[in-house]
C-alpha cells in the first residue's frame, strides 16, 4: 500500500473516530431533510417538482456550510501536526512530503464525500419517497448537486492546506481560513453586487462578468447547480442571469477543478521546500 | 563503513547557527550520548542525519549514503524518537503503531511483539489519551524499533521516565547496539549516561566541545581526582608533611583530602601506600559526568583548544 493510501486510511479513521464524519452527516442530512420539507410546504399542490426546489435550497445551504465545514477539517492539518510534533515524526519514516499532503486530501475528500452523499443522499430519498408525482427526472440535478457540494468541499479543502502550509501557528491558520471563508463565500458576491448597482451594470460587459465570476468556487458552484438545469433555473431566479452569463458546463467543471488542483499544487510546493 | 559521518558541519537558522562546524562519527554498534543544553544543537544534528534539513556547510553522510530524501533505503534503516514525542490521543497504542508499521512495510506481527517488549502488550488497546508520560515514551521507542534499524536516534529518550523504566530502557538499547545498532542518544540527565555509553559528546552553543570515552573526557577536562585519607591517631602531621609535594588540606583530626589531576593518580597513591599503616583508610573521587559537563560547558574559552 502506498503511503498516500497509508496516510488517507488513517485521517478517515481519526474522523470516524472523533465522531467528525457522524457530526457532519447528521447536520447535512437534518438540514436538507429540513429544507426539503419546509420548502415543499408553501409549493403545496401547484405541482412544483419537489427536488429540483430543494436543489434551489440546498444549494443556498451548501455554499455557506460545506466551505465551513471543510476548511475547518483542513486549516490546521499541517501547521497543527507540526506545531503537535506528530509531523517531524512522520517526516522522518520513508514518506515524501507530496505524499502527506495527497494523503490528508484524499482522506478528508473520502470523509467529506461520505458525510456529503449520505446526507444529501438520505434527504434525497425521503423526498422522493413522499413526493406526490414521479421524481426520475429531477434525480440528475440532485446527483449534480450532490457531486458538485463534494467538489466545492474539495476546494475549500485544498484551500486550508495552503494556509496550513504557509503559517507558522495553528492560530493564524485558523484567523486566516475563516478570513478566506467569509471573503470567497460572502464579500465577493457582496463587492460584485455592490459595483454592479453602482455602475447601474454598465461598469462590465457580460463576457467579463462570466470570467469574474469564475473567481469565486462558491460562484462557480452557483452556477452549475442554479443556472444548468431548466427546472431549476425557472425556482431559482436564475432564469436572467444564466441567459446573460452562460458558460459552458465543461467549462464550469473545469474552473471548479483548477480551484481543486491550484492550491493543491501550490501546497505541495511550499510544504515540499519547508524544513522542519 | 560508519553509521554516522559528519564532517565540518553547519547549519543555520536566519543569521544564528545553531550546529558549527560538528565533525563526528558513530560506528556500527556503538552507542554514542550527545550531551548538551537545552538549544545546544542536538536536535538539530539528529534533523540534518535524518534529511529533514539540510547543511549550510560540511557533509553529513548516513549509513554509507546522503542523509535520505523519503525514497532513499537509509530511511528504512533509521529508528527515531523525537523528544516530546506525540501521537493522535484518539487511537489506540496497536493502531498508531500498525500505521508506523505500514509506513515502514513492516509485517504487523512485528507490532505486537514491540508492544510486549516495551511492556505496553497489556494497554495495546487503549487509547493514547488515557497514557502516562512514561507509556507514550515507551510507545515511542517501539516505533523507532521497527524494522531493527542499523541507526537509532533517540532525542531526550528518558525524559519523564521512572528509574525503573530508565533502567529498562538501557537495556534494550544494549542489546540493539551488541546486534550492532549504532545508536546516538541525547540527553542533559548527566549521571545516568555513565555506565551506559560507549561514548560521550558534549555540544555547547552549536559547537562540538569535547568527544571521547568518559576517561578520555577526564583528561581532557583536567578536572582532578579527590583522594580522602583516613590517619592513624597522632599521625596527622607526619602524613601532612611526607605528602607535602601533593598539598593536602586537612579534615577534622583524622582525615585529609588531596586533589590531584587524573594522569598523577598513580604516583599518589604510591606515595600513600609507602606511609604504611599511618594511613588507615582510602577513599578516591574520580569527577563525576557533571563536572565534566561544566568544565567543558562553563569555559567556553578553553573549549576552543578541546
Amino acid at each position: 500500500m502506498s503511503a498516500v493510501l497509508i496516510i488517507a486510511g488513517k485521517e478517515i479513521r481519526d474522523g470516524v473516530r472523533n465522531r467528525w464524519a457522524v457530526t457532519a452527516t447528521v447536520v447535512l442530512a437534518g438540514l436538507a431533510l429540513a429544507l426539503a420539507f419546509l420548502g415543499s410546504a408553501p409549493t403545496g399542490h401547484v405541482g412544483v417538482p419537489p427536488l429540483a426546489v430543494t436543489v434551489v435550497s440546498l444549494t443556498s445551504l451548501t455554499v455557506l456550510l460545506v466551505p465551513l465545514i471543510a476548511i475547518i477539517l483542513s486549516y490546521d492539518a499541517l501547521v497543527g501536526e507540526i506545531e503537535r510534533g506528530t509531523m517531524l515524526l512522520l517526516l522522518a519514516y520513508p514518506v515524501r512530503h507530496w505524499e502527506v499532503v495527497a494523503g490528508k486530501f484524499l482522506g478528508h475528500t473520502a470523509l467529506l464525500g461520505c458525510a456529503t452523499v449520505i446526507g444529501y443522499g438520505a434527504a434525497g430519498v425521503v423526498i422522493a419517497a413522499t413526493a406526490k408525482g414521479s421524481t426520475a427526472g429531477q434525480w440528475p440535478a440532485f446527483s449534480v448537486l450532490i457531486a458538485t457540494s463534494v467538489g466545492l468541499g474539495a476546494a475549500f479543502l485544498a484551500l486550508g492546506y495552503l494556509i496550513s502550509s504557509t503559517v507558522r501557528e495553528r492560530a493564524t491558520a485558523a484567523g486566516i481560513a475563516v478570513g478566506v471563508w467569509l471573503l470567497l463565500v460572502l464579500l465577493f458576491d457582496m463587492g460584485l453586487l455592490g459595483f454592479l448597482a453602482a455602475t447601474q451594470g454598465r461598469g462590465i460587459s457580460a463576457s467579463l462578468f462570466r470570467w469574474i465570476l469564475m473567481l469565486d468556487p462558491a460562484d462557480i458552484f452557483r452556477l452549475i447547480n442554479l443556472a444548468s438545469f431548466t427546472d431549476v433555473r425557472k425556482y431559482s431566479g436564475m432564469a436572467g442571469l444564466s441567459a446573460q452569463a452562460q458558460v459552458p458546463p465543461g467549462t464550469l467543471a473545469a474552473a471548479l477543478l483548477a480551484w481543486i488542483a491550484a492550491p493543491l499544487g501550490l501546497t505541495i510546493a511550499i510544504f515540499g521546500r519547508r524544513q522542519l | 563503513m560508519n553509521a554516522v559521518e559528519l564532517c565540518g558541519v553547519g547549519k543555520r537558522y536566519g543569521r544564528q547557527w545553531a550546529v558549527r562546524e560538528v565533525t563526528l562519527s558513530l560506528r556500527a554498534g556503538e552507542r554514542l550520548a550527545l550531551l548538551g543544553h537545552n538549544g545546544a544543537g542536538k536536535t538539530t544534528l539528529m534533523k540534518l542525519m535524518l534529511g529533514l534539513t539540510r547543511a549550510d556547510r560540511g557533509t553529513v553522510g548516513v549509513l554509507g549514503g546522503a542523509p535520505g530524501g523519503a525514497g532513499s533505503p537509509s530511511r528504512q534503516a533509521i529508528g527515531f524518537l523525537p523528544e516530546n514525542v506525540a501521537f493522535h490521543d484518539a487511537m489506540t497504542a496497536r493502531e498508531t503503531l500498525r500505521f508506523y508499521a505500514r509506513l515502514k512495510r513492516r509485517p504487523e506481527a512485528e507490532c505486537l511483539e514491540l508492544l510486549d517488549r516495551v511492556g505496553l502488550a497489556a494497554a495495546a488497546d487503549n487509547r493514547i489519551g488515557t497514557f502516562s508520560k512514561g507509556m507514550r515514551q515507551r510507545l515511542g521507542l517501539a516505533q523507532a524499533l521497527l524494522g531493527n534499524p542499523r541507526l537509532l536516534l533517540l532525542d531526550e529518550p528518558t525524559t519523564g521516565l521512572d528509574p525503573a523504566l530508565r533502567q529498562a530502557f538501557y537495556e534494550i538499547i544494549g542489546q540493539l547496539a551488541s546486534n550492532g545498532t549504532a545508536v546516538l542518544l541525547s540527553s542533559h540527565l548527566l549521571t545516568e549516561l555513565e555506565e551506559r555509553t560507549d561514548r560521550i559528546a558534549v555540544m555547547y552553543q552549536g559547537r562540538l566541545a569535547a568527544a571521547g570515552t568518559l576517561d578520555q573526557l577526564r583528561v581532557a577536562a583536567g578536572l582532578p581526582v579527590e583522594i580522602r585519607l583516613r590517619i592513624a591517631d597522632g599521625r596527622r602531621v607526619a602524613v601532612a608533611d611526607a605528602l607535602a609535594l601533593h598539598s593536602p588540606r586537612s579534615v577534622g583530626l583524622q582525615e585529609l583530602t588531596l586533589s590531584c589531576p587524573v594522569a598523577d593518580k598513580m604516583t599518589v597513591l604510591r606515595a600513600v601506600a609507602a606511609l604504611g599503616d599511618d594511613v588507615r583508610d582510602l577513599e578516591m573521587t574520580l569527577p563525576g559526568l557533571d563536572a565534566i559537563y561544566a568544565s567543558f560547558t562553563g569555559a567556553p574559552a578553553t573549549l576552543e583548544a578541546a
